[in-house]
């Protein structure tokens, strides 16, 4: 019973899905599936509960080892669980109830959830595999979902090869690390790893092992340069589903990468280091710098999506707890400013994405100055203005890579955000400028009310981070603090501060 | 018990109104109505300020002072001294000015318009409010976004160019200036001004001179775009002329000039005097390039915008001469500049409303038809030039002053910039005003001042006088603000000598 507590989210998630999907199959075929959409958010909501009841859990494993919930995994399972609550809600307005294959669409979210979720408890890497997979097929299917459209054809196809190509990569990396310590428990593969170097035989397969895993999980963050897929595969996918995949499998793969980089490798922390902060570096100059040279809004995203994973790769490059709470708020504040822009985007565009350039967007003033300005708060956060989400979480990120003496990143970073708020700056003037005559902008619908709670949300949630950040700081450190115990090696605040204090 | 708050009432009743304008109809001028009782609460709360402020007191005062995010230490700390205490006045008395101003010359968009009009208000006054780098550094940037925007709605031609050009200008300055805060933050371990200057000041911080060096200039240059000091001044003529008179009036001066005397001079004073040289040949070079090119316009608005760029350098040159009387001078010319600035702006605006043009040779014979409106703008032109009654005069004279002592070639070259000022304002009175009547004004009836017109400019123009008459009241309260900042520089190792002693009484930790 007890190891059933530890995965309930995760069953709650399942039996929704399997619920839908037998009730789509029951349905009269002419009757609307929107219905199925409010199960789904109940059932959300339900695994949202869950997680929050599992924090009252006392830390440890179930089922042999391979599951482990702790605040750290409580903390993404409540994000990655809020962000599909919000995506429900901007695909119930999306939709109409002709949209085909609307009840599995639906399913397929559940599903997905299942295998994000699962990535941020299990500490089994064989288990984080198959939650990886399980997360990754259901966006490869829901990525192609305008069935019609070629571009979505295509993105779903660029997505799923190049996506199974980075999950062997994963794969093989967990195989040579078993080869190393001859475990796949991120626990064991810890203490390994530290007797090894106390004994000075360090087995050369650890550091292929490591390079691959980063490549894996890099291309499933969207890191440079491992992110040709991005910009492709956002253009051709439905806006609902994009504002899905650009978080939450994210903040899962991240929870990952901090899972094996604290909890597995912390002694190769001089190897994996210099490899991040690189990543860091290109993802965030390529990002801003594609994004610069992008008219349609979906690949513009795409590319500040990049450079919004470097900028949260920063932040494991601090290597102390600071760095790893960082982190993780940063991925609620991505989360929260993100998925709001693509609700708007979602309404605004269409399920058919009839708007898609950022001229497209002139005049969104006119035609529903709620939108336009929530739109326009969203944006000034992700440029990083102070008082929102996207701000605080920059600062946060920053100080932390600054207190570990990275002034150079923090240099480096920051110049780039300089950058990136041009490209955002043309979206928002785009918008409080003037409709050029018949524009399509002028006929967008009005707002339904799930859209509305979506926006809503994420606005709020925007907000409270920017402005009072007390509670999510003191849950990201708490996360944080999961890795003290279980990671000897890593100093909990870097010598050098020490020393200046 | 109010004025426990009194500076958080202060600050956010505009974003209160704020919120409050999203919800209000648009019809009439209901919004116009509202927004001009929202900023007389904080002017008419501020007056009485002045009043019980203790001016033998170094330091700041009518704080408030508690933690905001307890990790990192950031705090919730406000406060004003000599310097903000008249900047905030400033700052609260245009803000109905803007209303009365945009009242007619924004017609459409009000909500949009007033909303970030009072956002824009906020964070002004917290600006000059703010003794956390963190929280300042909110104040500071949130500053950018509703200008930005203002700017892009409203430019008449070109301004959306015009906005991005003040944004990038100035943001990417402020990332660096970012990393110089956190920087300090992580060596120092807060974010509070009072703490942050003692422990600098006595040099228990272990930053190499070299990283101190670095850091006043990642702060210095943030905040020269800002003013803006000469060569960084690309942004002001585009955006004077794209912006609503409102916004032109505020975006210029005041922020930048204030964050120079607070942190530059307050933090890093060593620094800002081993940079004062270069300082100095910009504040020249910008005040006679100011006039110069004042001289060859044509648009009245770019005229004022120039010659914006001129008074400012006063500024810059008062401040890094480290005379006492310069940089009284210098905070006495930053709220001139605000005043007069603004005051021509409101003047030209008023000229366009009638005859739909900024360009100065389509004007000719103005004065006998609009009489108060030359009378006005005869005043304010004087005031600009610098005319003894006027407040210009005090200031010019202090910074001329203070200055001379210690640098007496460059000041004669300043002197030369005031000559010029004072020909290209002449220039143009002249000719829109006198001379014979150009065709645009024969053709096109116009009427004099209204009422909302003239209670807009005569309180712009009576304080312009009491200004000049009775400086002494203002200068008050700013010369304890800024006799900590002058003088030699303190020094470091032993802190013994009466000056470095008194560097540290702001501080208030001894």
């Amino acid at each position: 019973m007890n190891d059933f507590a530890r995965i309930a989210p995760e069953v709650i998630f399942t039996l929704g899905g399997i619920i839908i999907m037998l009730a789509d199959a029951m349905m009269p075929k002419a009757s609307s599936r929107k219905s199925l959409g409010w199960l789904a958010v109940l059932a959300t909501l339900a695994a949202l509960a869950a997680s929050m009841w599992q924090a009252q859990l006392p830390a440890g494993t179930a089922y042999y080892g391979v599951v482990r919930t702790d605040a750290f995994s409580v903390f993404f399972h409540v994000l990655i669980a809020g962000i599909v609550l919000a995506t429900l809600l901007i695909v119930l307005d999306a939709v109409t109830p002709e949209t085909e294959g609307l009840g599995e669409l639906f399913a397929l979210i559940q599903f997905g959830a299942v295998g994000m979720i699962l990535m941020s408890s299990a500490v089994e890497l064989l288990l984080v595999f198959i939650a990886l997979e399980i997360s990754s097929i259901s966006t490869y299917i829901m990525a192609g979902y305008r069935r019609k459209s070629a571009k979505s054809a295509e993105s779903a196809l660029k997505y799923f090869l190049l996506g199974s190509f980075a999950t062997s990569f994963f794969l093989y990396g967990i195989a040579l690390l078993f080869g190393a310590t001859g475990s796949t428990r991120i626990d064991e593969i810890a203490q390994a790893i530290a007797r090894a170097v106390a004994g000075g035989h360090v087995s050369p397969l650890l550091y292929p092992g490591l390079a691959m895993i980063i490549v894996g999980l890099g291309f499933k963050v969207s890191a440079a340069p491992f992110h040709v897929w991005t910009p492709d595969v956002y253009e051709g996918a439905p806006s609902p589903v994009v504002a899905l995949m650009s978080t939450a499998p994210k903040a899962a793969a991240f929870a990952v990468l901090l899972r094996i980089a604290y909890g597995a490798l912390p002694a190769l922390h001089a190897h994996w280091v210099p490899i991040l902060w690189w990543l860091a570096v290109i993802s965030m100059t390529v990002g801003n710098l594609g994004a610069l040279r992008q008219r349609n809004v979906k690949r513009m995203l795409a590319y500040s999506s990049i450079a919004h994973a470097g900028y949260l790769l920063v932040a494991f490059t601090a290597l102390s707890q600071e760095g790893i709470a960082a982190a993780s708020f940063y991925a609620v504040s991505y989360a929260a400013m993100n998925v709001g822009v693509f609700a708007i985007i979602s309404h605004t565009g269409g399920y058919d994405d009839h708007l898609t350039l950022i001229d497209d967007y002139r005049g969104l003033a006119y035609a529903s100055p709620v939108l336009a300005g929530s739109m326009a708060f969203f944006l000034v956060s992700l440029i990083g203005i102070p008082f929102t989400g996207g701000f605080f979480g920059k600062f946060y990120v920053f100080s932390a890579a600054l207190h570990s003496g990275m002034v150079w990143l923090t240099i480096i970073g920051l110049i780039n955000s300089g950058i990136a708020a041009f490209y955002y700056l043309r979206v928002v003037a785009a918008i409080y400028s003037e409709p050029s005559g018949a524009a399509p902008i002028i006929g967008v619908a009005k707002p339904s009310f799930p859209l509305l709670l979506a926006v809503f949300l994420t606005a709020a949630t925007t907000l409270i981070l920017g402005i009072v950040p007390g509670n999510v700081l003191s849950a990201a450190r708490d996360a944080a603090k999961t890795y003290s115990t279980s990671s000897p090696a890593m100093p909990s605040v870097p010598p050098a501060i020490t020393a200046s204090r | 018990m109010l004025t426990d708050h009194i500076l958080t009432l202060i600050t956010f009743v505009p974003t209160a109104g704020a919120i409050v304008v999203a919800f209000l109809p648009r019809k009439g001028r209901v919004v116009q109505a509202f927004t001009l009782l929202v900023t007389l609460v904080p002017f008419v709360r501020w007056l009485h300020l002045p009043a019980r402020f203790v001016y033998a007191h170094h330091g700041f005062q009518v704080e408030e002072n508690q933690p905001w995010i307890t990790s990192p230490a950031i705090r919730y700390h406000l406060g004003v001294d000599g310097l903000s205490l008249w900047l905030v006045l400033l700052a609260t008395f245009l803000a109905p000015v803007g209303v009365l101003v945009s009242w007619r010359s924004v017609q459409n968009r009000t909500k949009e318009f007033y909303f970030l009009f009072l956002l824009q208000q906020t964070a002004m006054i917290g600006v000059f409010t703010a003794l956390d780098l963190f929280l300042y550094y909110g104040f500071w940037e949130l500053s950018l976004v509703p200008m930005a925007i203002l700017i892009a709605l409203f430019g008449p031609d070109r301004g959306r160019q015009a906005a991005l050009k003040f944004f990038l200008y100035t943001f990417i300055p402020s990332a660096l200036f970012l990393v110089a805060i956190l920087y300090l933050y992580v060596k120092a371990g807060t974010f509070d001004f009072v703490t942050l200057q003692s422990r600098l000041a006595s040099g228990s911080l272990g930053i190499t001179p070299q990283a101190l060096f670095w850091l006043s200039l990642a702060f210095l240059v943030a905040f020269a775009v800002k003013v803006p000091v000469f060569p960084l001044h690309g942004w002001l003529a585009d955006v004077v002329q794209e912006a609503p008179t409102a916004m032109a009036m505020v975006v210029a001066g005041k922020l930048g000039l204030y964050s120079i005397f607070r942190f530059n001079l307050g933090l890093f004073p060593e620094q800002a005097r081993a940079i004062a040289p270069l300082m100095i040949v910009l504040a020249v070079v910008g005040l006679l390039y100011g006039a110069l090119v004042a001289l060859a316009q044509t648009d009245m608005k770019r005229l004022v915008a120039y010659s914006i760029l001129g008074n400012l350098s006063f500024c810059t040159l008062g401040i890094f001469c480290f005379a006492l009387a310069g940089l009284n001078g210098a905070v006495y010319q930053t709220l001139n500049e605000g005043l007069t600035g603004g005051a021509l702006l409101v003047l030209v605006s008023i000229l366009y409303e009638r005859y739909g043009t900024y360009d100065m040779s389509l004007y000719g014979g103005l004065a006998s038809r609009l009489p108060w409106l030359a009378t006005l703008f005869v005043i304010t032109s004087l005031a600009l030039i610098g005319l003894p009654l006027f407040n210009g005069f005090v200031s010019e004279f202090l910074v001329l002053s203070g200055s001379f002592g210690s640098h007496p070639r460059w000041v004669g070259v300043a002197a030369l910039g005031v000559i010029l000022s004072a020909s290209y304002m002449l220039w143009m009175v002249q000719r829109i005003f006198y001379g014979k009547e150009s065709s645009l004004v024969a053709n096109r009836p116009a009427t004099d001042l209204d009422f909302r017109e003239h209670i807009t400019l005569w309180p712009m123009a009576i304080l312009m006088l009491a200004m000049g008459i009775l400086s002494p009241y203002w200068i008050k309260a700013i010369e304890p603000a800024m006799t900590p900042l002058s003088g030699a520089v303190p020094a470091v190792e032993t802190p013994v000598s009466p000056i470095a002693s008194a560097a540290q009484v702001p501080g208030g930790v001894q």
